[in-house]
């Protein structure tokens, strides 16, 4: 055997060196549930996290570099798309948003309810992938395929609509880029009324199910307070028994006519703001969107989806932030417009990238398993995370 | 609450410093502070009831190009319903501002990334290293003036 | 049936290897067979199809693919592995789990040797697996490896006990070890099974033998020590080719072990369930296997239906919850047999 370092080990990040029964254990970059290149430094005493660093930037492509690259403000929209590439729909949603306050484009009813529509379908989707994905990290690995197939029906609608599955390019600035087909209403209204029974069958399969309860209740538990402070958003914020949701709280497109309720958490089977909160407001935020949905199908008006769109975008000198709220949380951009046709600086602010900054501060005293559980809840995407 | 009258709260509160309110086009107004002051003025902000700011929703580093730099905050009152933005201009020879780290916990990471991407020293935060880019990485690559590098540890990177 | 071979071919040494190769004989066949059939019902639990192509029929062969594939991969050890135990690991940990087939009755007139002790043998001989599978975790050198190989230590280690209690209470009716005994007890009516004697006391120790062989081999809901959501593999996270395929067996073979000891001892074993009817040497191999796939069935539905425990709780449930009521019941069962006198 080698003899013990002498010196004590330290690490970046760590205030402190480590102690001789402590351990470094790292969870990835390559690790099945740290949902992509995601690196978690644990720092453990057996199975109990003393402290987490979390490293990021495993998969930065540049995005914020690219944006001021491009020639003009359109070309960035299939960037935005490869952020969160899992609701590319309502990445898209966001820029194009910005971009339209910024040059005061009033874009026509029919892009709107498309919009909606679109984004809508997306959270589903979104949550559906988050819901599976966290249930596999519990270890059942059924409910993630059922997600998965009902996932897949959605993207098959995206697909019928502008002919991709994953990165769509479809919302474009003032409008979009494809009419949906004839028959889109009444295949939305169709994956409406047969998507309500197999949120039941998920509820039995996982929600109720009694070891699941137990491995997330009392679990990973973010109190409000903490939560506002260190800016999380969506279901995590949500989780934790705060009811806000920019399509109420700040309203963008059309969403002020619509009825539909914030789920919150409530600490049913648990503490509020537990990871079974957490997960059961996304659960929840399903049926909501297919409330949306519903409304939003018998709405739709006749119109020309690119009438308002812009031939050449060069806005004046100026900068704003704009918020929506995407599937995982506030999506933020904040363009900078230097009077040329192509933006001088875009920052995005990842609701994941900021409620993943939680992740240490949750997994306190946890143990390695809560870790996976924790993580799974909070629903990261390292695209969105890393850029 | 208005931008102005927000302004002028900050005006009366913290004499002798000045405090200058912007809007350009369409954009956001947003309220200009010195770089050494924006911590007193960050910490009044969250913690008066009149403001009620208790959250950031977004802090970036932008490169104004001739020489200065910025930091932009972005304020949401999830209690009173409004929003405000606060800007910090500093040089780009020697980008230093104060942390609001200790006020609102999000601006952790996103000054790390301001640091790695701009270069901007943020004095006060617990644990400023690069966050995005490895840790050897040698430039700040949002910089206006940033070159992009031929070499990559050696080896030749293919444009 | 023994002393028949030993007639025939005149050398008792020749019989105890023929012998001792029929149950590797059954094992490796219902090894392919059960990685198929569990690919086939996750498949069809999860509303998809499984293996479709390869052998023709419902993809068959794909096991058998699958086998001839590890078999030619390359025997990788990691440079920083203890060579010596990381080799011999796979191997300890599959004769732990085969050697438990010597003293398993296929039939009333086949069992490999008919020990007194029988059951204890068992229970002893599947509890050197832990031994491997901490041989295995240590010598990876690898932190999940060590993770896997501690957590799967403290669960055989903590669920042996329940398991044994539950087959005490069995032993103290029957009055032997020997597992024909325990057999031959449950002759006659299905009523005389053990599952269904002392109700409602062996039902719940049925039930208890049942949960705790769960976490004695590693399967879903205690399948921690190589949960791969949290350990990535736990302790065979650096194995490949024919040593993974061992420990692959090896979970295999203990799967169908602890499930035919459940049908042994809990389910009349080789007894027919009409009584007379349909029994004899053959058909009691047919009762026995038959009953024992009905366990390994269930403990392949519930790896695809439950999430896993967490380690802290898996303590929890094998020391406050299965261990007392082992207790219970085996004082339970004691009070009985003494009263009946």
């Amino acid at each position: 055997m080698e003899a013990v370092a002498e010196k004590p080990l330290t690490i970046p990040g760590f205030p402190r060196p480590l102690k001789n029964h402590e351990m470094i254990v790292n969870m990835g970059p390559q690790h099945p549930s740290t949902h992509g290149v995601l690196r978690l430094e644990l720092i453990v005493d057996g199975e109990v996290i003393v402290d987490m660093i979390p490293h990021i930037g495993y998969l930065h492509r540049c995005f914020e570099k690219h944006a001021e690259y491009m020639s003009n403000y359109q070309q960035v929209i299939p960037y935005c798309d490869r952020m969160d590439y899992i609701a590319a729909m309502s990445n898209d949603l966001g820029y194009a948003i910005a971009c339209e306050t910024m040059l005061g484009i009033k874009v026509p009813e029919r892009v709107e309810y498309i919009r909606v529509i679109m984004a809508e379908l997306q959270r589903i989707a979104s949550h559906l992938l988050a819901i599976g994905t966290f249930g596999m990290d519990i270890g059942a690995f059924t409910p993630f395929l059922y997600c998965f197939r009902d996932r897949e029906r959605i993207l098959d609608l995206f697909e019928q609509t502008c002919g991709a599955r994953l990165l769509y390019n479809y919302i474009w600035i003032g409008g979009l880029s494809h009419d949906v087909p004839p028959d889109f209403a009444g295949k939305v209204a169709d994956f409406c009324t047969s998507f309500k029974p197999t949120i039941k069958e998920l509820n039995s399969l996982l929600t109720h199910n009694k070891i699941f309860v137990e491995r997330t209740a009392h679990v990973g538990v973010l109190q409000a307070d903490v939560a506002v402070n260190y800016g999380a958003s969506g279901p995590v914020l949500r989780g934790s028994g705060v009811e806000w949701d920019l399509r109420r709280n700040d309203p963008y497109s059309i969403y002020d006519r619509f009825e539909f309720d914030i789920p919150v958490g409530r600490g049913e089977v648990g503490t509020v703001g537990d990871c079974w909160d957490r997960y059961i407001v996304r659960v929840r935020e399903m049926e909501q969107s297919l409330r949306i949905l519903e409304q939003a199908i018998g709405q739709i008006p006749e119109g020309n989806v690119q009438s308002a769109i812009p031939k050449r975008i060069r806005p004046d000198s100026a900068d704003l932030y704009v918020r929506t709220e995407t599937p995982k949380g506030e999506l933020g951009y904040y363009i900078v417009a230097d009077g040329t046709t192509s933006p001088s600086r875009v920052k995005v602010r990842p609701p994941t990238f900021v409620n993943l900054s939680i992740l240490p501060a949750m997994s306190r005293g946890a143990m390695i398993a809560d870790v996976i559980a924790i993580l799974g809840s909070i629903d990261i995407v390292l695209g969105e995370v890393d850029r | 609450m208005i931008p102005q009258e927000i302004l002028d709260t900050l005006i009366k509160q913290f004499p002798g410093v000045t405090f200058e309110l912007k809007k350009a086009g369409s954009g956001d107004p947003s309220i200009l502070v010195p770089p050494d002051r924006i911590l007193d003025v960050s910490r009044f902000l969250r913690d008066d009831d009149r403001m009620a700011f208790d959250s950031l929703m977004c802090l970036s580093g932008v490169d104004y190009t001739g020489g200065r730099m910025g930091v932009v905050y972005h304020l949401d009152s999830m209690t009173k319903r409004h929003k405000v933005t606060l800007k910090v201009e500093v040089s780009d020879d020697q980008p230093e501002c104060q942390s609001v780290e200790s006020v609102w916990k999000t601006a952790n990471w996103h000054e790390r990334e301001a640091f790695d991407l701009f270069g901007i020293r943020f004095a006060g935060h617990p644990d400023l290293r690069r966050i995005l880019l490895p840790d050897d990485w040698v430039g700040h690559p949002l910089r206006k003036d940033y070159e992009l590098p031929e070499y990559y540890r050696g080896m030749k990177v293919p444009y | 049936m023994k002393e028949l071979l030993v007639d025939l071919l005149g050398n008792e040494l020749l019989v105890y290897v023929l012998m001792a190769f029929v149950p590797l004989l059954w094992i490796l066949p219902f090894a392919l067979f059960a990685v198929w059939w569990e690919r086939k019902i996750a498949a069809h639990m999860q509303d998809r199809l499984g293996p479709m192509r390869t052998g023709g029929w419902h993809g068959w062969a794909q096991t058998i693919a699958d086998i001839l594939k590890l078999i030619q991969k390359e025997d990788i050890i990691p440079t920083a592995a203890d060579r010596l135990l990381f080799s011999l690991a796979p191997f300890v940990v599959f004769i732990g789990a085969y050697t438990a087939f010597a003293a398993i009755p296929f039939s009333a007139a086949y069992v490999g040797t008919e020990i007194n002790i029988g059951l204890f043998y068992i229970i002893a001989v599947s509890s050197f697996v832990v031994i491997g599978l901490l041989m295995a975790g240590w010598s990876s050198n690898n932190k999940w490896s060590l993770f896997g190989a501690m957590r799967s230590a403290a669960q055989v280690v903590s669920y042996e006990i329940p398991i044994a209690l539950t087959l005490l209470a069995v032993v103290m009716i029957v009055g032997s070890f020997d597992l024909q005994e325990i057999n031959r007890a449950q002759s006659g009516s299905i009523l005389n099974w053990f599952i269904f004697q002392k109700f409602p006391l062996l039902f719940a120790a049925a039930l208890i033998y049942f949960v705790a062989s769960l976490a004695e081999v590693n399967r879903t809901p205690f399948d921690i020590p190589e949960a791969e959501s949290e350990l990535v593999a736990g302790y065979h996270t650096e194995y490949g080719g024919m040593k993974f395929a061992l420990f692959f067996l090896a979970e295999y073979a203990n799967m169908f072990a602890v499930s035919i000891i459940a049908a042994t001892v809990f389910l009349g074993g080789w007894n027919s369930p009409f009584g007379e009817a349909l029994s004899g040497p053959l058909w009691g191999v047919f009762w026995v296997l038959s009953k024992s796939m009905g366990f390994v069935f269930v403990q392949m539905w519930l790896r695809w239906t439950l999430p896993r425990l967490r380690v802290d709780q898996l303590m929890y449930v094998g020391w406050k919850v299965l261990i007392p009521f082992s207790f219970v019941i085996i004082l339970g069962v004691g009070f009985w047999v003494l009263l009946e006198g």
